[in-house]
């Protein structure tokens, strides 16, 4: 039995070799070295590419990025858990109509919904028409770091709201029940005992906002114009413009590095004060 | 006798059309161990919850120590719950959990620390402070939640079926420790079970309901030897319940003959129903019966056995430490004071 599961494992793990450590491994690979990468020889160990990372233009990228990461992901936080609550308030029969809305922006391209709101928010789009329709001055978002904090959020707040709504809908009735019993009011029974509750659904939501909002590239492309490079953007340029594969392996290894202990400390932090309720993942 | 602390009156509770408590009154008086006693669906959890405010009669009111409370949301109610399932606070300990309504009423840190001590004491859990709630058994988790009650003081406390999820000895010493506690700090327990046994043993008053309806309120001799109706006989123990015709006072007529009785005021020649419990008949030779029949089945019970007698048109069931085995004919005797007269329920 135990050995029959094994062989359904090998597939999977094939596929895991092949698509995420052989990857993985070219990427440290080329960031250690220099030289053609066309032409294996003429390869050499060289840390040149990190030393490049520490030039203040492009430590300004990286600070740039998690900037926006953090105001988009503290956005979400502070607009999601409402969202959330509501959610699990909903009476059953109404709940998965009302978690529907939420949903459905997910299943549609990710390029179509960034493309939505460039047509939302251009200096010719829709806000700006509505605003000289009624006589007022046009606003200047698009492009800019608002509009890519925007798209952002709008394409990252279902991360947000899933896991925090998973912890809430498991909280016990009666646990809310009992708080109430013993004295507490709504705000009270709120801050002591739901908000500490949901600590691993947030931590759940932050982590997966974080993550995909820290390494765009292709929301800063098109609601930044081309202003707001990212590292996102930084890195996809190395691989397709510049044709710098040792610089943007260097910085993709960098990023990961940084998203790793974003991610330990955020687990520290669960471990912590977290210790009602399971983790989504 | 005290006072009345809770007093429902004309109480009516609905959920989508369906009617979950009707029309009930009731009144506990203060430091009695009141039980609502019934199966499930009969709306004595409902009625408890009506009580700590969790839901809001649809009709009649409610009163706390004379004062109308049907608008009063629970935190503010000087009553306290022990819920089904316990439900702690994951996310504390031990001590944190007891603390907590101390705490929201901003008592001082060293009166909380004083008084989780001796509730500590109480409910045997000494140096479990700072011991995470989901690493205790379900005993201890029973404890900690009936602390974090009592640490409040209220003047009454609501048991929902505190002790349904433990198993039959804990279960037993636990009922002990819940008379002993109530005894040791004088608070109205108000308790829902559908266990007739707990309810007999722990209780001042037994409250049964049936169908949202209350059936009879009475001490729990009064409900075991006197119940008011087929419902109340059968459900509070096993009991033999026939039918027959109360001919006048004093004297009752079923399987076919006359018997004496001590119960009177029905009227002359009223159907009724009688209950003789198994263990008031005993079995002893056809002609010495009141009763001739034919041993049908025998189970050893461990302190007895219980039998089938078929006799007087009626299949009797008998408990007794005397056995007669299957097919013997026997006789069966009982006492005028066995017999239970009850009105023929509808």
């Amino acid at each position: 039995m135990k050995n029959r599961a094994r062989i359904l494992a090998y597939p999977y793990i094939v596929w895991m070799i092949i698509f995420i450590v052989v990857p993985l491994l070219l990427v440290l690979f080329y960031s250690v070295t220099e030289g053609n990468i066309n032409d294996p020889s003429s390869l050499s160990f060289s840390l040149k590419s990190y030393t490049r990372v520490f030039d203040i233009m492009y430590l300004n990228v990286i600070w740039k990025s998690f900037k926006l990461a953090i105001i988009s992901t503290l956005f979400c936080l502070i607009l999601g858990y409402p969202v959330a609550l509501i959610i699990s308030t909903v009476k059953a029969r109404y709940k998965n109509i009302v978690l529907m809305f939420f949903l459905v922006p997910i299943w549609m391209n990710f390029l179509l919904r960034t493309y939505a709101w460039m047509s939302i928010l251009s200096p010719n789009g829709f806000i700006n028409r509505l605003l000289t329709f009624l006589g007022l001055p046009p606003l200047q978002i698009m492009p800019g770091q608002t509009a890519v904090i925007l798209g952002m959020i709008y394409n990252f707040l279902p991360f947000m709201v899933l896991p925090i709504y998973t912890v809430l809908s498991k909280i016990d009735k009666s646990v809310l029940e009992a708080a109430m019993d013993l004295g507490a009011n709504k705000i009270v029974t709120f801050i002591k005992v739901i908000l500490p509750l949901t600590v691993p659904g947030i931590i759940s939501g932050i982590t997966m906002v974080f993550m995909p909002a820290v390494s765009t590239f292709v929301i800063s492309q098109l609601l930044g114009g081309g202003k707001e490079l990212l590292i996102g953007n930084l890195i996809e340029q190395q691989f397709t413009v510049q044709r710098d594969w040792h610089f943007g392996s260097a910085l993709s290894i960098i990023l990961m590095i940084m998203i790793l202990i974003s991610m330990a400390i955020m687990s520290k932090v669960e471990k912590d004060d977290g210790n009602g309720g399971a983790p989504i993942w | 006798m005290s006072k009345k602390i809770i007093e429902l009156v004309n109480v009516t509770k609905r959920f989508n059309g369906v009617t979950a408590v009707n029309n009930i009154n009731l009144y506990i008086r203060e430091n009695e161990f009141v039980t609502l006693l019934g199966p499930s669906g009969c709306g004595k959890t409902t009625t408890l919850r009506m009580i700590g405010g969790f839901e809001d009669p649809d009709e009649g009111d409610i009163f706390f120590d004379g004062v109308r409370i049907n608008d009063v949301p629970p935190y503010k109610r000087n009553i306290n719950t022990v819920f089904q399932r316990y439900a702690l606070f994951t996310h504390m300990n031990v001590y944190e959990n007891i603390a907590f309504g101390l705490r929201i009423k901003k008592v001082p840190k060293d009166e909380i620390d004083r008084r989780i001590k001796r509730m500590l004491k109480l409910v045997d859990l000494e140096g479990f402070e700072n011991r995470h709630v989901d690493s205790l058994s379900g005993g201890q988790q029973q404890r900690v939640a009936i602390a974090r009650a009592l640490v409040n003081e209220p003047k009454v406390l609501l048991l929902d079926e505190p002790l349904g999820a433990l198993d039959l000895k804990l279960r037993k010493e636990m009922q002990i420790e819940l008379m002993d506690m109530q005894k040791n700090v004088g608070i109205t327990f108000i308790y829902v079970t559908h266990d007739q046994e707990e309810a007999l043993t722990m209780s001042d008053t037994v409250v049964v309901m049936n169908n949202g309806v209350i059936q009879q309120v009475g001490t729990p001799v009064d409900i075991y030897n006197e119940p008011v109706n087929r419902f109340v006989a059968d459900f509070i123990g096993e009991s033999n319940i026939i039918e027959g015709v109360m001919i006048e006072d004093f004297v009752v007529e079923f399987s076919g003959r006359k018997f004496k009785c001590l119960d009177k005021g029905f009227s002359h020649n009223e159907p009724v129903d009688i209950v003789i419990r198994p263990e008031d008949i005993d079995i002893t030779e056809p002609e010495k019966g009141l009763i001739q029949g034919v041993v049908t089945s025998v189970v050893f019970k461990g302190v007895h056995y219980e039998m089938l007698v078929e006799g007087g048109g009626f299949e009797y069931m008998i408990q007794s430490t005397d056995m007669a085995p299957v097919g013997a004919n026997v006789g069966l005797t009982f006492n005028p004071e066995d017999i239970h007269v009850m009105k023929r329920g509808s």
